[in-house]
């Protein structure tokens, strides 16, 4: 039977439960260990391309189309999250 | 921009975000499966899998000119985020001649930044301008 669970405002995830295979905990644990770089004010953003939903449309939008505009560009943990 | 696919960015807008703003959201919502530029940008969260609440302004050129990274449950000051795009903008049409201080708005004196302001800001700017 399924237990209730706390929700809070990041996104409800699971993951894999008991011992991992050895080769994926280490693989796991490089990543961990280089930990996400942070890009620098005073640099280029770097580019992407990204889906979109947009006033009843999909579309595909890249960022260096933006290029002559300011942009804000904004993170969020997940869609329907409270905050 | 989250790792949402864009059909729930739909539904979040049909269902909920457009009884909030008239219309639906007006820009694009953007979706990062697997949070690939999140990772570039370094504000994905790989241990909860999803993207911590990072905003960027990226100026004409491309170039990131400031950012604010926070934990899911605190939201932003979107005010802010508008003050600092127009305190960016004056810097740029100024081409750097003036600089803008701690609780600078819209109207607010400036700085030139000079030799003939060391040591002088004191005369300028006070504490209390600061908010």
């Amino acid at each position: 039977m399924g237990e209730e669970m706390e929700i809070g405002c990041a996104r409800p995830t699971g993951g894999p439960v008991g011992e991992s295979v050895e080769t994926d905990e280490k693989k796991v644990d490089k990543k961990i260990k280089e930990g996400p770089k942070m890009i620098k004010v005073g640099q280029k953003a770097p580019d992407f391309n990204a889906p979109a939903y947009q006033k009843g449309k999909f579309i595909s939008i890249k960022l260096s189309e933006y290029l002559g505009k300011w942009v804000a560009l904004c993170f969020y943990p997940g869609d329907f999250t409270f905050v | 921009m989250s790792i949402d696919s864009i059909f729930v960015h739909k539904m979040w807008d049909d269902k909920e975000l457009s009884k909030m703003v008239t219309g639906g959201i007006p820009f694009p919502m953007l979706s990062d499966a697997g949070g690939k530029v999140g990772t570039v940008y370094g504000i994905y969260d790989e241990v909860a899998g999803v993207e911590t609440r990072g905003r960027f302004i990226i100026d004409p050129e491309g170039v990131v000119q400031g950012f604010e990274v926070l934990t899911p449950p605190v939201g932003r000051n979107v005010q802010e985020s508008i003050r600092q795009i127009q305190a960016f903008q004056l810097v740029r049409d100024s081409k750097g001649t003036q600089a803008t201080p701690s609780g600078w708005q819209p109207g607010k004196p400036t700085l030139k930044p000079g030799p003939d302001l060391v040591g002088k800001v004191w005369e300028v700017w006070k504490p209390d301008m600061a908010f």
